[in-house]
């Protein structure tokens, strides 16, 4: 029989932290910042998952809404009763990853810009980061400063005390081989290399039903559209 | 003021922090975007402080990122943490200090749930073991790097050849303190000070000379928010979060920020470039913004060091109205210079945004 979609959550460990005895009281919409800047409302998500409607479950699951959070947890320290809807929401990104429901919503679809990229300089360099290359064209409030040092990466690095691509310690070594593949051994063992394939598998899925181009290069028409598209921003020619 | 009451519960939220023999782990973030601090904090460990400090060229990032972007699964996260443990555990250390907050939030987070659910722990130790072949022992402390700084503040204090004062006028300087929100609002009793009154920049800036503004957005996020600032559609949440904590120090006219988290100071920083182009508007003084810093910049700044080698040039906002206030001296010359020290190409300078050459 199918587990259904409650038990699932219900597994997360960050479910069971993370919602105990909500009294519904508010504060963490109060403090919430991505409340302040979305249409979205931490006390009503718990007041969703809390009423255990599988149907709605699934809905919110497909949604934008689940998307919203900047995982500060700033509401964890003021829940009076020591929930995190922060926690939720990760549980509950994370069933909507392992259903293949994240590719059912606009800001859900940008998980495969960050898969390519985040998760491409984990496996590849070692880093969550690795900015050589990555200029004001795709980050223009970086910066002429960046823009700069994007010309001189080698140069500032070495300035810095930096150990650029280096053997031995130090700022931005190289990581060596034996222990990258130690990193892509634990994704193979722990489910995050599962994790990646289905991110890609839906991801193709969806861009064939949106009949847009997806590619195994880095960016492509559907990577560039989950990038930048954004349903809710007032278009120049509206003003 | 009478804040007996203050200082009875600041010390019910002090924090244990090893006094030496330190495993270090780095920061993806400060890597790329402020290499000098991360240079800055060792040379100050060692140099000044005299601390033994190892790190192993093996050890990565903790997936911090990719686990709070939710790509990557919590059980991977935790197995490559575990890896960071075993290499602490293999080198013969005891005490890790990671010097990202997000490192710092997850690593305290994964020990807390560990705590809580031993299974858990189990199951990472097998998956380690299979993966990788290695064993490990948790941490007997774990601190955040700026927690060092704080332990230490006196005797970097009693080093500095400056105080956070401002040279002509002689009263200390209006410093905003910028918490990384993974420092201690998850687990308030993790960080000096907890949640409500953290203490960690606070010591530092006090005990520089400094004095801290209190401004009603002073615990609200930069805005970093992972998927909201990494991708482009959603960018206006990052850009916003930032502006409204702009907005909210303004009138107390803040000399500086000092930050303890590796995102914060470039976003304070790049913010303001954009605000400046997008609307006008700048919140320094004279048309430059607010000179945004890590605590490892203020405390190299203080003890004498040359700002260009502890990266001050990297930040898009000018730090030299602030050295100027000190009384700290520069060489404009080679503000740009790369790894020969000759003169460098500068950049461009933004339209609107004040910069110096």
């Amino acid at each position: 029989m199918d587990v259904s979609l409650f038990e699932e959550l219900k597994k997360d460990v960050r479910y069971i932290e993370g919602l105990t005895s909500c009294i519904n009281c508010g504060t963490c919409s109060a403090i919430c910042p991505a409340a302040e800047f979305y249409d979205y409302d931490p006390r009503e998500l718990m007041n969703q998952v809390q009423a255990s409607n599988e149907q709605e479950l699934e809905t919110l699951l497909k949604s934008d809404y689940i998307w919203y959070c900047g995982e500060c947890m700033s509401c964890k320290t003021r829940c009076p009763r020591s929930n995190t809807p922060g926690l939720v929401v990760m549980a509950m990104r994370n069933l909507a990853m392992n259903k293949g429901f994240f590719v059912e919503s606009e800001k859900g679809r940008q998980q495969l810009f960050l898969k390519r990229v985040v998760v491409g300089w984990i496996l590849n360099h070692g880093y969550c980061l690795y900015l050589e290359g990555i200029g004001t064209d795709l980050y223009p409030e970086q910066g002429p400063v960046w823009d700069w040092r994007q010309k001189n990466w080698d140069g500032v690095m070495k300035r810095l005390g930096a150990n650029y691509k280096g053997d031995g310690s130090g700022i931005l070594r190289k990581i060596p081989d034996e222990a990258l593949a130690e990193i892509k051994s634990i994704f193979d063992v722990t489910g995050g290399t599962e994790r990646l394939e289905n991110i890609e598998k839906f991801s193709k899925a969806k861009a064939k039903e949106m009949n847009i181009e997806l590619t195994d290069e880095l960016m492509n028409d559907y990577i560039k559209h989950i990038y930048t598209y954004n349903s809710k921003q007032e278009q120049p020619n509206e003003r | 003021m009478n804040d007996n009451g203050k200082k009875l519960i600041w010390e019910n939220y002090q924090k244990e922090i090893a006094e030496d023999n330190y495993f270090y782990v780095r920061s993806c973030v400060r890597q790329n975007f402020l290499p000098g601090s991360e240079t800055a904090f060792l040379r100050i460990l060692k140099e000044e402080l005299g601390k033994n400090v190892y790190e192993n060229p093996a050890h990565t990032t903790c997936t911090g990122i990719g686990y709070h972007g939710d790509v990557v699964p919590l059980e991977t996260t935790m197995t490559v943490v575990a890896r960071q443990f075993a290499l602490m555990t293999e080198a013969g250390y005891e005490n890790i200090i990671p010097s990202c907050i997000t490192s710092f939030g997850l690593y305290t987070e994964i020990l807390d749930t560990w705590h809580h659910f031993p299974e858990i722990e189990e199951r990472v130790r097998k998956n380690l073991k299979l993966a990788t072949g290695r064993e490990f022992n948790k941490p007997k402390n774990l601190a955040h790097a700026s927690d060092i700084f704080y332990k230490f503040r006196k005797e970097i204090g009693a080093k500095a050849k400056y105080r956070l004062v401002n040279k002509q006028t002689g009263e200390p300087l209006r410093v905003v303190e910028h918490v990384g929100c993974h420092y201690s609002k998850m687990f308030p009793e993790k960080g000096i000070g907890g949640a409500e009154y953290p203490y960690v920049l606070v010591g530092m800036v006090e005990d520089w000379g400094g004095k801290v503004i209190d401004y009603p957005e002073r615990r609200h996020c930069c805005g970093f928010g992972f998927r909201q600032y990494l991708v482009k559609a959603n960018r206006g949440f990052s850009i916003s979060c930032s502006h409204k904590k702009f907005e909210s120090m303004e009138p107390y006219k803040p000399d500086m920020i000092i930050t303890n988290c590796p995102g914060c100071p470039m976003f304070l920083d790049k913010w303001q470039y954009a605000i400046a182009e997008l609307s006008g508007k700048t919140y320094g003084e004279n048309g430059f913004g607010i000179p945004v810093f890590t605590y490892e910049e203020v405390a190299g700044m203080l003890l004498g060091y040359d700002p260009w080698d502890l990266g001050l040039q990297v930040h898009q906002v000018s730090a030299e109205p602030l050295l100027d206030k000190i009384g700290i001296p520069y060489d404009p010359k080679y503000k740009y210079s790369l790894e020969d020290k000759t003169p460098g190409q500068k950049p461009e300078y933004p339209e609107i945004l004040k910069c110096m050459a």
